[in-house]
């Protein structure tokens, strides 16, 4: 991730001291069974403010929020909206007060227009409804703000970030002051959450106030004016954002020094290992979900590849390991083409899948560790021999994979499901590292991850590329994909639109490419050429 | 590193432990029907419990109905482990039992020691094929099992009925009793104990059940089984076929099954009539009870057994009609699922904290 200098310029920390208070949460104490979601945190947000809430998954911002509106009732702890004390008996309550939520998935009835979509719950007593009016005070809404939506446009049409300020009208049509998002950029393009940026900073200079809850410290830096930091359930402090570093944050939000950047030496990249020729998948109408020309793949070099979610990454993970058999097209490992292989067949070939659902694909929740050592490994002798399975071997070889790997459990019989996020995905890196492969396939490897699982894992790829293996990186984080590639491959709408040098490329063009906007200029660049 | 125990034995135990919890409140709230009823449940227990083991005769008969109910409790055991759910299991059943019949009362005139095998064979075999059809249609067309499962149940029994009852035929039935012909001693699994019907059948399932548990645990075969039922996105990810696997897995089902049924044809009657023996479906708690362990199967087979030899006599000494028997094997699938739910609770109320941190009720947050 990239420092955080100062904020930029055009967004200047307000004067904050002499604000009245929108927020306050004291000693909030939120138990579940077996945890303390919420253990006394404190939160003190100023009116028209943005303010971000920082912390690693599990650190307890959601459920701080949820409390805040309505969704939970605290064990312990006062809240107080706008100075006077509040006891919301759930959202409606909240709502009534002048709160609003944009949740992370969002709550829309797609076959709804957005204005019926914007209305619904406050369509009010009367039997008939008014569409024509309503159409019209969620236009003037939206041109307030810029959120440019057609008030007529079905729900189901609309791309993603148009979704999301459906999501935000509707809570400033039901007259909220005060606005929570929850980890609001999660599914947007780098484009569309600068456009998001842009509507926050207008909704804080008409007033509102801005809670918004995130892991990315890149987010603080670029729009909030203060961050309140958590950590396990604790409050670590509040800062202004223009007098914190990256580093500071991080470590508030860890607890500890964390290197932020990756440590990657220069690439020294050998010959090409995997080659993707005119491949070829069709969808379930007939359309080409993924049609790459050629790719190719280099020993000692990370290929990242980045894209919007749903542009064909399924399709190309899927035939590179294995799992897809493409309609057409050559998929070349070591210069034999074993398109048409399964996943067998691949690792054999020498190519190791780090898959980007652990819990479906990546482990059998239900096995012990060692079982799980054992998956995808059933053909080869030192695992098993006559069909039957070398359990003492397979579990001596678990204990030192967990000792070389880092993997936190009681012991090599503990079923996966009880491991941590981090802990179950170290397990599958040494299960496929240890195959020693000569391709390295990581999807989306550090997806819901803390900062310090997410620090070994990006070590554990950028050896790999040192011990002379191709590596390939899928996320649909674009920082991840810029901190350790090599070279990045965009992918939209199943094609490879551009292969740019990782360390010359900004985000910008990054984005607009991700976006499909330079594909015109692309295609007209390479026919001059 | 090493745990005393390793995790599976303990969640081995803590199944077990949930099975035992799960019969004695079935057996509790048994009581309490048959008080309500008028009847004295300790009288009626001690009639079954005598029914099942007071002497030589009555060990006999609990084997007698143990042996069929293992062996289709390891059939629905192997197949729930491969994520199928095979309720045909009586009609793979019948199938063996009735190729086993044939082949016993055919008098090919061979000594015992290849006579008997072939004839077991031969009802694997039936009953396998039985087992494999709704293999095939699940794995190649998508064809739910419980449904084809069903049908061929009927089928099979159709068949053997149709079969039996031809006159003059090429195949050694007898119409008027709507069997097969007896079968030749040679062919017969031998009995056990003087004065009792204990018949070898319940070797062949006590050993089935424990080639069954290596199978499942110690080999490559059993990882696939059970990864495939476990989880289809991490079986195709590390190559393991999961049409392939479904398959076998509910070919030696069926043969289990067909097992059964000869343990029933070859073991017992002597022939294989057209009687529905009913087994096939209690076969399916018995699998449940025994958590689709092998071992496990073992010990809720014979408490199935033990509930049916004794019944008799409860009926006889006690004057609780023996179709209380069945409201007690309902009253046990029952509390076996009330006991599972509670064994995930902590889970499912983790699972609703979360749902309920992560992604609130549509309605409350348009409210």
């Amino acid at each position: 991730m990239p420092q955080i200098s100062p904020a930029t310029p055009a967004i200047t920390s307000p004067e904050t001291a002499s604000r009245p208070l929108a927020v306050e949460m004291i000693d909030i104490v939120k138990r579940f069974p077996g945890v303390v979601a919420n253990d006394g945190i404190t939160l003190q947000v100023y009116q028209g403010e943005i303010h971000a809430l920082l912390g690693e998954n599990g650190a307890g911002k959601s459920t701080l929020m949820n409390i805040l509106f309505g969704l939970h009732h605290p064990d312990e702890g006062e809240i107080r909206i706008n100075g006077s004390p509040v006891h919301f008996a759930g959202p409606r309550a909240a709502v009534e007060a002048g709160l609003g939520m944009v949740h992370q998935h969002f709550m829309l009835i797609p076959r709804f227009t957005v204005t019926e979509n914007v209305i619904l719950g406050t369509e009010g007593a009367s039997v008939m409804l008014d569409r024509d009016a309503a159409a019209k005070r969620v236009a003037e809404i939206a041109n307030a703000y810029g959120l440019n939506v057609d008030p007529l446009a079905r729900v189901a049409d609309i791309p993603v970030g148009l979704q999301q300020r459906v999501e935000i009208l509707r809570a400033l049509y039901q007259g909220s002051r005060i606005l929570i998002l929850d980890e609001p950029t999660a599914l947007l393009t780098p484009q569309e959450v600068e456009d998001l940026y842009g509507i926050l900073q207008r909704l804080r200079d008409g007033g509102t106030t801005v809670i918004f809850i995130t892991h990315k410290l890149r987010e603080i830096a670029a729009i909030s004016d203060r961050v309140t930091v958590i950590r396990r359930g604790k409050t670590i402090g509040t800062v202004n954002t223009a007098e914190s570093t990256g580093d500071q944050l991080a470590e508030m939000m860890v607890g500890r020094e964390v290197q932020l950047r990756v440590e990657r030496p220069p690439a020294h990249p050998g010959e090409t290992i995997v080659e993707l020729q005119n491949v070829v998948v069709t969808g379930g109408h007939g359309q080409k979900t993924l049609d790459v020309a050629s790719l190719n793949l280099r020993r000692g070099e990370i290929l990242g590849v980045c894209g919007v979610e749903g542009n064909g990454q399924t399709e190309l993970i899927e035939v590179l390991s294995g799992l897809r058999t493409p309609e057409s097209g050559e998929v070349r490992v070591k210069g034999t083409n074993i398109s048409g292989g399964d996943a067998t067949a691949f690792r054999e070939a020498g190519v190791s899948y780090i898959p980007e659902d652990r819990h479906n694909r990546g482990l059998v929740l239900d096995f012990p560790l060692w079982e799980n050592v054992l998956l995808g490994n059933t053909q080869r002798g030192s695992f098993a021999r006559n069909g039957f399975v070398r359990q003492g071997r397979i579990r001596a070889l678990t204990r030192s994979l967990m000792a070389r790997f880092d993997v936190r459990a009681p012991s090599d019989t503990t079923p996966a499901r009880s491991l941590s996020g981090g802990n179950q995905q170290k397990l599958i890196i040494a299960r496929e590292l240890e195959r020693d492969p000569d391709v390295l396939l990581a999807i989306q490897p550090t997806r819901g991850l803390d900062v310090g699982a997410i620090e070994f894992v990006h070590r554990q790829i950028v050896e790999a590329r040192d011990q002379h293996k191709a590596v390939l990186v899928l996320s649909f984080d674009l920082d991840e994909v810029m901190d350790l590639s090599d070279r990045i491959a965009v992918l939209y709408q199943g094609q490879i639109v551009g292969v740019f040098d990782g360390d010359k490329v900004s985000r910008t063009e990054l984005g607009l490419f991700m976006g499909g906007r330079s594909r015109d200029e692309q295609r007209t660049d390479t026919t001059h050429a | 590193m090493s745990s005393e125990l390793t995790q599976r034995t303990r969640k081995a135990l803590t199944s077990a432990l949930a099975s035992v919890i799960a019969i004695v409140l079935a057996l509790i709230v048994g009581g309490i029907v048959m008080r309500l009823a008028g009847n004295n449940a300790i009288d009626a227990y001690r009639a079954l419990f005598n029914g099942a083991f007071e002497d030589k005769r009555a060990i006999g008969e609990t084997t007698v109905y143990s042996a069929p109910l293992i062996l289709g409790g390891l059939a629905f055991a192997i197949a729930s482990r491969a994520g199928m759910f095979n309720i045909g299991i009586e009609g793979q059943l019948v199938m063996g039992g009735f190729a086993s019949a044939l082949l016993g009362a055919w008098d090919l005139g061979l000594p015992s020691a290849l006579y008997l095998p072939l004839c077991l064979i031969a009802a694997a075999v039936a009953g396998g094929i039985w087992g494999l059809i709704p293999g095939i249609l699940r794995a190649k067309t998508g064809a739910h099992e419980v449904i084809s499962t069903i049908m061929l149940n009927y089928i099979a029994f159709r068949i053997i009925t149709y079969l039996v009852q031809k006159q003059s035929s090429w195949l050694p039935v007898d119409p008027e009793r709507q069997a097969t012909n007896r079968i030749v001693d040679a062919a017969k699994l031998p009995r056990l104990l003087d004065g009792t019907r204990m018949h070898a059948g319940i070797i062949v399932a006590i050993a089935a059940a424990v080639i069954l548990w290596i199978v499942l645990y110690k080999t490559t075969f059993g990882f696939r089984v059970r990864t495939v039922g476990l989880s289809q996105g991490a079986a195709s990810y590390g190559g393991i076929k999961w049409g392939a696997t479904i398959m076998i897995a509910m070919a030696i089902s069926g043969a289990l099954a067909g097992l059964a049924g000869a343990g029933e044809a070859l073991g017992l009657n002597y022939r294989h009539t057209t009687v529905p023996p009913g087994y096939g479906y209690t076969a399916i708690a018995v699998g449940l009870v025994g958590q689709n362990n092998p071992l496990g199967v073992i010990l809720s087979g014979f408490l199935f057994g033990i509930l049916s030899a004794g019944a008799p006599n409860m009926q006889s000494e006690a004057g609780v009609s023996k179709e209380i028997i069945s409201v007690l094997q309902g009253l046990i699938i029952l509390a076996i699922a009330a006991v599972a739910v509670f064994d995930h609770l902590p889970a499912l109320r983790r699972r609703a904290a979360s749902a309920a941190g992560t992604k609130p009720r549509t309605d409350s947050a348009a409210a």
